[in-house]
C-alpha cells in the first residue's frame, strides 16, 4: 500500500474489538477441530489402558478405571499374529531392518540424481527426468506381477549362491526384496525432490569447487549434502511414513516370520477366533504408528520449512 | 611471448557465435580487464579462460602450454565469482583452506598459508566464522583470499564488485589495486564499469557482440578509441559527438562544424587524425570529451588548436569537484566539464572552449576512427 493508499484510506472504529471477535472465533474453531483431530488417538490410548472386561463393558470416552500396561506387555510380547504368539516386537525390528536401508538407499540415490540432473546436466536430461516423474504415477498394483517375476529370479540366484558357496548373498531373502522394491518405488519422488532443490542451489558454488579442485563426488558429498539438510529431512520424512506404512508390498513380497509390522498388525487385528482384543489392539496399532509419529515430532519443524524451499526466491 | 594467449577463440551455442575469434594476450604480471555491456560476451570468454566452459575453436595458452582441453582445477588459475560463492557450510579458514585440502596439501602447511593470507587480507579475526555471518565486503575479501592462497598462474575475476554498494566498491578497488602491485600476479578481470576498468587495468579490452573492439592501455582507448562505440562506451559522462564535414582549400585540410543559428566554426584537423585522408566535403563524426569543452579561461594553455563558440546553457549539474555544463551544438547534446567554481546560469549565453587537441575523428559510414 502505498502512503497516498494510507492517507486516503478511512480511520478503522474500534480496531481491537473486532479483532477480539475474530480471535475467538479463530481460536473457538482451532479448538474443535484440536478435539476432533485428537479423539481417536485419545480412545485410542485409553482404551489400551483398560483390562478387557472393561473395556467391552464400559464406556469409550470413559477413563480407565485402574490403568494397566498389561495389553501393551501382552502386544509387544505374547499375542498371537496368525499361528505364532510372540507379539508384534520381531514384526517391529522386521520394519525397522527394512525401512532405515530402504529410505537411506532411495534418500541417497535420489540426491545423487537431482544433482546429476541440475549440476551435470547431459542432452536428454529433461527427458530422463519427465520418465523419473512418470514414476511416481505409476500404481503400485500395476508392479506387483512384474516385481514379482524380478524378485523370484533374484531369489534363483540366491538358491544358486546357497547351493555354491554357501550363503545367498542376500538374493531373496524377503527384507532384502522390500529394500529394493521400496527404493525402486520411491527412486522417482526423492529424484523430484532434490532435483527441484538443486535447481535453485548456486551453480557458482559447483564451479568454484571444480577450479578448487574437487571430483565429481567431493563436490557432491563436500558442498552440495552439508547444503541440503531441509530437503533431506523432507525426503526421509517422506520415504519413511510411506515405507513403514506400506501394506500391498509387505503383505505380497514378505511372509511367514519376515512380514513388517503393518502386515503382523492386520494378522492381529483380524483375526477370525477367540475373542477381540481391543485393548491389545490399540496398544500394537499404536506401536506400529509409534515410529512415524516420532520421526515428525523430532523432524517435523523442517518439514514445513523444507516443503516452501525454493517456493520462494531469496 | 606473453603469458596468457588467446588465439581465434570461437565459441559457439548451436547456430550462434557468442565469441567470434577472440585475439588476446597479456604479460607475466599484468591487469587485463574485459570490459563491455552485458551479453558481449565477455564472461563467457573468462569461463573459457576458467575452463568452466568449452571452446568451440581456438587455442588458450598460459605461459607457452596450451591449456583448451585441461580441467579447470589443472589449469593453475584461481576465480573469484560475482556471487563470491563462498561454501555456507565451511568456516572462512575452510573455505580458504578448501582447494589446498583438495590437493592433498599437508594440514600445517594449509595452516601456514591460510593465516599468511588472513594477515594479507585483514581477516584474521574471521576465520571461525561462517560467510553467512559476513558482510558483503568481509565476503568479498574472502573469495580473494580463497583465490590468493593458492598462488596461482592467472586470477580471473568476474564481475567482484557489482554486488557492493558504492563506497565499498571504491574500497575495494583500490584494496586489489594494491594487491595486484603488492603480489605481481596476472590478472583478467571481467567488469561492465567503465571507471572500474580505467583504474584498474594495464590492458583493456573492449567487447562487443562477441567482438573484439579495441586492446589497448587505459590511456589508448580513452584518448584514441578505436570506434564509435569504444568512444561512447568508455569515459564518464561519455564523449559528446558532433556532425562536421571536411573542408579542403590549398592542400590544407580543416573541419568545420556548421551551425543554422550561427557561424560555422572551422579549425584544423585535430593531431589523432590522418589529414591526407581526408577529402573535401566529406562528412565526419567529431568526437571530443566533456572535460576539452571548458569555459575560456580554463581551456588548456598548451593546446595548439582551440577553437571558441558562444551558445545558451540548458542545464547546469554541479557534481561537487566539477560542473557539468549542457549544451547543444549543431543540433547535438554537448556536454562540458568545468570546474566547480566557473559562475554558469541555465538560459545564459556562454562562450564556450573546444580543446581540439584532444579530439578525435569518426567515419560516420564505417564508424571506425579517422
Amino acid at each position: 500500500m502505498s502512503a497516498a493508499d494510507l492517507l486516503s484510506a478511512p480511520p478503522s472504529r474500534e480496531p481491537s474489538r473486532t479483532s477480539a471477535l475474530t480471535r475467538v472465533v479463530i481460536y473457538g474453531l482451532l479448538g474443535i477441530f484440536a478435539v476432533i483431530y485428537i479423539l481417536p488417538l485419545l480412545v485410542m490410548v485409553m482404551t489400551s489402558l483398560k483390562p478387557l472386561d472393561e473395556v467391552t463393558g464400559g464406556n469409550m470416552f470413559a477413563l480407565p478405571r485402574a490403568p494397566s500396561l498389561d495389553a501393551w506387555a501382552k502386544a509387544w510380547g505374547t499375542t498371537c499374529v496368525g499361528l505364532t504368539c510372540e507379539g508384534i516386537k520381531g514384526y517391529f525390528w522386521n520394519s525397522i531392518k527394512m525401512v532405515v536401508p530402504a529410505v537411506l538407499i532411495s534418500t541417497m540415490l535420489g540426491a545423487l540424481n537431482g544433482y546429476v540432473l541440475t549440476k551435470w546436466r547431459f542432452s536428454g536430461h529433461r527427458l530422463v527426468f519427465g520418465l523419473m516423474l512418470f514414476a511416481c504415477f505409476i500404481p503400485f498394483q500395476s508392479v506387483l506381477i512384474p516385481m514379482a517375476t524380478i524378485l523370484g529370479k533374484l531369489g534363483q540366484w540366491g538358491n544358486f549362491f546357497t547351493d555354491t558357496i554357501g550363503w545367498s548373498l542376500g538374493f531373496g531373502n524377503p527384507t532384502v526384496n522390500l529394500v529394493i522394491v521400496h527404493t525402486v518405488y520411491g527412486l522417482g519422488f526423492t529424484t523430484l525432490f532434490f532435483r527441484n532443490y538443486y535447481e535453485a542451489f548456486p551453480t557458482e558454488l559447483v564451479k568454484a569447487a571444480q577450479i578448487d579442485g574437487a571430483g565429481f563426488f567431493q563436490i557432491f558429498r563436500r558442498i552440495l549434502l552439508p547444503n541440503s539438510t531441509p530437503i533431506f529431512v523432507v525426503t526421509v520424512i517422506y520415504q519413511f511414513t510411506n515405507i513403514w506404512n506400506d501394506f500391498l508390498f509387505g503383505a505380497t513380497f514378505a511372509a511367514g516370520d519376515q512380514m513388517p509390522m503393518t502386515v503382523a498388525l492386520n494378522n492381529v487385528v483380524n483375526t477370525s477366533t477367540g475373542v477381540i482384543e481391543y485393548n491389545v489392539n490399540m496398544a500394537a496399532a499404536i506401536i506400529a504408528a509409534a515410529p512415524t509419529l516420532f520421526v515428525y515430532v523430532v523432524a517435523g519443524r523442517y518439514f514445513v520449512r523444507g516443503l516452501m524451499a525454493g517456493a520462494v526466491k531469496g | 611471448m606473453a603469458f596468457l594467449e588467446i588465439e581465434d577463440l570461437r565459441k559457439r551455442f548451436g547456430a550462434t557465435e557468442i565469441l567470434k575469434g577472440i585475439d588476446l594476450t597479456l604479460d607475466k604480471g599484468g591487469f587485463l580487464v574485459l570490459v563491455g555491456p552485458s551479453g558481449c560476451g565477455k564472461s563467457t570468454l573468462l569461463n573459457t579462460i576458467a575452463g568452466l566452459e568449452s571452446i568451440s575453436s581456438g587455442v588458450i595458452r598460459i605461459d607457452g602450454e596450451t591449456i583448451n582441453d585441461l580441467h579447470p582445477s589443472k589449469r593453475d588459475i584461481a576465480m573469484v565469482f560475482q556471487s563470491y560463492a563462498l561454501y555456507p557450510n565451511m568456516t572462512v579458514g575452510q573455505n580458504i583452506a578448501f582447494a589446498m585440502e583438495m590437493r592433498r596439501v599437508p594440514k600445517s602447511e594449509r595452516d601456514k598459508a591460510v593465516a599468511d593470507v588472513a594477515k594479507t587480507l585483514q581477516i584474521e579475526h574471521l576465520l571461525a566464522r561462517r560467510p553467512g555471518q559476513l558482510s558483503g565486503g568481509q565476503r568479498q575479501r574472502v573469495a580473494m583470499g580463497r583465490a590468493l592462497v593458492r598462488q596461482p598462474r592467472v586470477f580471473l575475476f568476474d564481475e567482484p564488485l557489482s554486488n557492493l554498494d558504492a563506497k565499498l566498491r571504491v574500497d575495494m578497488r583500490v584494496e586489489i589495486k594494491r594487491l595486484h602491485q603488492s603480489t605481481g600476479t596476472t590478472i583478467v578481470y571481467v567488469t561492465h564499469d567503465q571507471i572500474e576498468a580505467m583504474t584498474l587495468a594495464t590492458r583493456i579490452a573492449v567487447l562487443k557482440d562477441g567482438e573484439l573492439q579495441q586492446v589497448g592501455t587505459p590511456s589508448e582507448i580513452y584518448n584514441t578509441p578505436a570506434n564509435l562505440f569504444v568512444a561512447d562506451f568508455m569515459g564518464s559522462p561519455s564523449m559528446n559527438f558532433i556532425e562536421a564535414r571536411v573542408a579542403r582549400a590549398n592542400g590544407t585540410a580543416s573541419i568545420v562544424i556548421d551551425r543554422d543559428d550561427a557561424a560555422a566554426i572551422a579549425f584544423a584537423v585535430p593531431k589523432s587524425a590522418d589529414a591526407s585522408r581526408l577529402a573535401d566535403g566529406a562528412k565526419v563524426k567529431l568526437g571530443i570529451r566533456p572535460e576539452a569543452v571548458t569555459d575560456t579561461e580554463s581551456a588548456d594553455r598548451n593546446s595548439a588548436n582551440l577553437s571558441k563558440f558562444d551558445s545558451p546553457v540548458e542545464i547546469v549539474e554541479p557534481a561537487g569537484s566539477d560542473t557539468f555544463v549542457v549544451t547543444r551544438l549543431a543540433g547535438k547534446t554537448v556536454t562540458a566539464r568545468m570546474r566547480a567554481e566557473t559562475v554558469v546560469a541555465p538560459g545564459q549565453n556562454f562562450t564556450f572552449a573546444l580543446n581540439l587537441d584532444k579530439a578525435v575523428l569518426f567515419d560516420p559510414a564505417t564508424t571506425k576512427r579517422i
